[in-house]
């Protein structure tokens, strides 16, 4: 009989290989897949024991919070918003049962305290239990609740504030906003409102037609590669016959030859659109991607709420071997879209003599003990332009503050540099669909001989152009900053 | 070194375990490290060293592994089962203690255990007919739809947990005496080779009470455990794989017939089949203890962690239904991790193969068939619950010996313990006396 005892421990041998072959299943391999199953509560409720850290405005204003209800095994911590809808874009939003979104997702790991399985066995050990990390942001309370005040006289839109020499965003608001207090209640009626969409964040996922803000790109690549000199002169009729279509200035005005300050300052399409054309595709492409369109701005975003910049066929980038209208590509047109998060690094990249920094909402995590465990470390996207190209541009785009199209983002005292931008979006499903609608844009960055401050202003669904809606919202938010600065 | 002493400091892990397991569950409830843990410590040490002295006296010879092995995992229940519920490890600690007293008696009185096979058709009978008390009006128990228990007055007890016993005594016994018309008398038929007719009775009968268990008092766990003991025994009494493969069949028909016929075990495979289906009615208990295994991870969420309770009830319900009983292994899982959880299944093949290593050494038919088919059901017990938890058979009601909360569990289990070990006592003892050498210890 022994044989057959030793062939039968084999066989409990198996018996148990294939417990442990289950187990490993369920608790390693399938483990990921069964935490996100709709049926399991169990994540949800072990989050809502978790107090998650808080979100501060730069001067330390709390823009979230966790407060605890019950005691004991049963206290459960739900995420406040004290300042209502002022922070709701870019923070988000974050609640067990109806998910998280923007700031709050892409840092949950900092804000739950997220440890490896090795530092959580020794917390088990000394019996600590897990608590969140607070996140000190750049966000300047006062420049954001300017910049939504400004907005919501304006219209649906947004604006975007970046330090240049370190990327980090200062303001970042979008109109229409929401409250993030008002997601358990509201969700569904936030998430239908299909004309305000306030859950959509127009700085980073509003795709608009740049307009004439392009031109300054435009700028950069001719003069980067050479193809123009601050001296070099186009001749700029009232009319340009291109692809079958004319290309036209405003009014059919004829400016005869002209050098880039006078055609940046006057935003003349005739001009851009020949450069556009001597520049060339590959070279207004490189310019293009080197200022960060066609990919996912470097953001402290989740990726799937920041869209990307650039020529679109249907929901599609082009690339640089695709056909395309140069001339009107050159002038902010064509099938191009831009999000305001894209202009403004255009901007700040100028600003920061032709180093574009990665723009962060973040600056400082803080553990529970109040040791600073992670500091903002500014680092370099790309450097789109040379210094030299950065200030010629800079020069030019002092005159269209000055004397130009964009008088209205003058700010008394400091010199301001600035583009602005009237596209035509008619039929925009979201203003109603009228005939006259544009979407206007502002984007400079001051003080121009010392930049602290890059922004951009942009508006859905006006019937006015960039220096009447954009660029006072532009000045109101660069004045707040820069009070602020000087204080 | 002799057996005895292996056995004495095969002890000291587990009162170590035993003290840091519940210092640790100290320690994350509001951190109150209290002496209460290094009482409870000392005491199990006591009980243990109690159990290893009288041992020492009685079967100086037995295997020095087992008890140990088995303290291990009783400490390791208790610990789990204090931080559940602190009444419920007291009153596990009590069985425990209960549980060594009868340890002790049946290795007092059973010391010539070759009187069981005199009283075989009885303890059948009655290992038969205790099965039958959970219907009885007045003192049976619905648990889950299952018949599983009894109570009177403050006593509850699970009388599947004794039969088991019983059988296999029954079916050691009367294996013992027909193995060889089993073997001889075979004949093919059709290429298959079937067992006589005339001793293909106690494979009807053990078969007929398997489905019966299934059917009448609903417990397809033990239904399934006392089968795939019968079929292990009767593997090893004839060394004919065929009498399996036919008994299997007859099984999975059985089975099979009843699964589609009554609503109670058809509910069981549907559960486990596509649990997803009814997620928050009947497939709630076995997802949420797969849910709780996947929050475990490699090296679990440490003790004091898992028991989640569901936000706004009153009192607060817990999210891992049963855990104390038959989700006790997610608990685990989710407590140790996959590490420990694997430690803990390592534990039970190690009992496992110390008790057929009893069953190679003992010299007769009867002890051999005895220790191997209370290992064999020993393991299984451990396989068919932990297996149900882990979805690879439907999760049923039987326990996880040692571990989960339950009297008649632990008891019942230190009764087969004592068997194993009076088996062995007597086994190694001759195996020595035959090689000429008496171990130091053993009565002269």
């Amino acid at each position: 009989m022994n044989r057959q005892i030793v062939k039968l421990f084999g066989f409990i041998v198996v018996l148990f290989g294939i417990l442990v072959g289950f187990t490993s299943y369920w608790s390693v391999f399938d483990a990921k897949a069964l935490e996100e199953k709709h049926a399991n509560k169990r994540p949800l409720f072990e989050q809502q024991q978790i107090r998650r850290g808080r979100i501060l405005a730069a001067d330390g204003t709390v823009i979230a919070k966790s407060v605890g209800k019950g005691r004991g095994a049963e206290k459960r911590y739900v995420r406040r918003y004290p300042e209502g809808s002022l922070f709701g874009h870019p923070i988000g939003y974050s609640f067990a049962e109806y998910g998280d979104s923007e700031f709050e997702k892409f840092h949950n790991e900092e804000l739950v305290g997220d440890e490896g399985e090795f530092t959580s066995i020794l917390d088990e050990l000394t019996g600590g239990t897990q608590e969140g990390n607070d996140i000190v942001t750049n966000i300047d309370t006062e420049a954001q609740r300017t910049a939504l005040a400004d907005l919501e006289e304006a219209g649906f839109g947004a604006v975007v504030a970046i330090v240049p020499q370190t990327g980090e965003v200062k303001v970042m608001a979008s109109n229409a906003p929401y409250d993030p207090n008002r997601i358990p209640d509201d969700i569904e009626k936030l998430n239908s409102n299909e004309i305000e969409t306030p859950l959509f964040n127009r700085a980073t996922q509003g795709l608009y037609p740049p307009g004439s803000t392009f031109k300054v790109v435009t700028a950069a690549a001719g003069l980067e590669s050479g193809t123009i000199t601050p001296e070099t002169t186009i001749n700029a009729p009232g009319s340009l016959e291109v692809e079958g279509t004319p290309l036209q200035n405003d009014f059919n005005e004829d400016f005869g030859p002209i050098a880039l300050d006078a055609a940046l300052t006057n935003s003349v399409n005739t001009w851009f659109g020949q450069l556009g054309q001597q520049v060339g595709q590959d070279q207004l492409f490189e310019t293009m991607e080197k200022f960060g369109f066609n990919a996912t701005p470097a953001i402290d975003l989740p990726s799937d709420e920041v869209y990307d910049s650039g020529v679109y066929e249907e929901e599609h980038l082009l690339h640089r071997n695709d056909p395309v209208d140069l001339a009107r590509l050159a002038i902010g047109q064509e099938r191009l879209l831009a999000s305001p998060l894209q202009m403004t690094e255009v901007a700040a990249a100028i600003a920061n003599k032709g180093k574009l920094m990665k723009p962060q909402i973040w600056k400082r995590v803080i553990d529970p003990d109040g040791r600073v465990v992670e500091k903002l470390d500014p680092s370099v996207y790309s450097e789109p332009v040379s210094a030299q190209t950065a200030e010629e541009l800079t020069t030019a785009m002092e005159g269209v503050v000055s004397e130009g199209t964009g008088t209205n983002a003058a700010i008394s005292g400091v010199p301001v540099a600035g583009k602005t931008g009237t596209a035509e979006t008619p039929g925009n499903k979201a203003c109603g669909g009228g005939e006259e609608e544009n979407q206007a844009w502002f984007m400079g960055f001051a003080p121009a001989d010392e930049p602290k401050i890059a922004i951009v202003a942009s508006v859905e669904c006006t019937e006015q152009f960039g220096n009447d809606v954009a660029a006072p919202i532009f000045r109101d938010v660069a004045e707040t900053i820069l009070n602020g600065e000087g204080e | 070194m002799t057996a005895r002493n292996r056995e004495l400091l095969a002890l000291v892990p587990v009162a170590v375990l035993l003290t840091a397991g519940f210092a640790a569950v100290f320690a994350q409830e509001n951190a109150k490290l209290g002496n209460l843990s290094l009482i409870f410590g000392a005491y199990f040490l006591a009980i243990c060293l109690a159990t290893h002295v009288f041992l020492r006296i009685r079967l100086p010879n037995a295997d020095p592994y087992l008890f140990p092995l088995m303290a291990t995992l009783t400490a390791f229940g208790l610990v789990m089962i204090y931080r559940i519920d602190e009444s419920l490890a007291r009153d596990q600690a009590n069985w425990f203690v209960f549980g060594l007293i009868l340890f002790a008696l049946t290795i007092y009185f059973l010391r010539d255990y070759e009187v069981l096979e005199r009283y075989r058709y009885t303890i059948a009978v009655v290992g038969l007919l205790i099965l039958l008390a959970p219907r009885l009006p007045g003192i049976g128990q619905q648990v889950n739809g299952a018949y599983l228990g009894v109570k009177i007055g403050p006593l509850a007890f699970q009388p599947a947990e004794f039969t088991k016993i019983a059988i296999v005594v029954f079916l050691a016994s009367y294996l013992r005496e027909h193995r060889e018309v089993l073997i001889v008398g075979a004949r093919r038929v059709l290429g298959v080779t079937l067992p006589p007719l005339k001793h293909f009775g106690p494979m009807l009968v053990v078969w007929g009470a398997s489905m019966f268990m299934l059917v009448f008092i609903r417990d397809l766990g033990s239904s399934l455990m006392f089968f795939a003991a019968f079929l292990a025994l009767l593997y090893v009494a004839t060394g004919r794989f065929s009498f399996v493969v036919i008994g299997m069949a007859m099984f999975l028909v059985g089975a099979w017939f009843f699964a589609s016929t009554v609503p109670h075990v058809h509910d069981r495979v549907e559960i486990w089949l596509h649990p997803y289906d009814e997620a928050q009615g009947n497939g709630y208990q076995i997802l949420n203890s797969i849910f709780a295994q996947a929050d475990g991870g490699l090296f679990g969420k440490g003790f004091g962690q898992a028991l989640i309770t569901i936000p706004g009830t009153h009192p607060p319900a817990r999210l891992l239904p049963a855990a104390e009983t038959d989700t006790i292994y997610a608990l685990i899982v989710n407590e140790v991790g996959l590490f420990g959880a694997v430690g803990m299944i390592l534990v039970y093949l190690l009992i496992t193969a110390r008790g057929f290593r009893i069953a190679l050494l003992a010299s007769d038919g009867f002890s051999k068939l005895l220790a191997t088919g209370l290992t064999a059901v020993f393991a299984i017990q451990a396989f068919v619950i932990i297996g149900g938890v882990t979805r690879v058979i439907p999760l049923t009601g039987v326990t996880l010996p040692f571990i989960s909360y339950g009297g008649s569990s632990i008891v019942a289990n230190f009764v087969l313990l004592a068997l194993l070990l009076l088996i062995s006592d007597r086994a190694r003892r001759e195996a020595a006396e035959f090689a000429g050498t008496v171990p130091l210890g053993a009565p002269a």
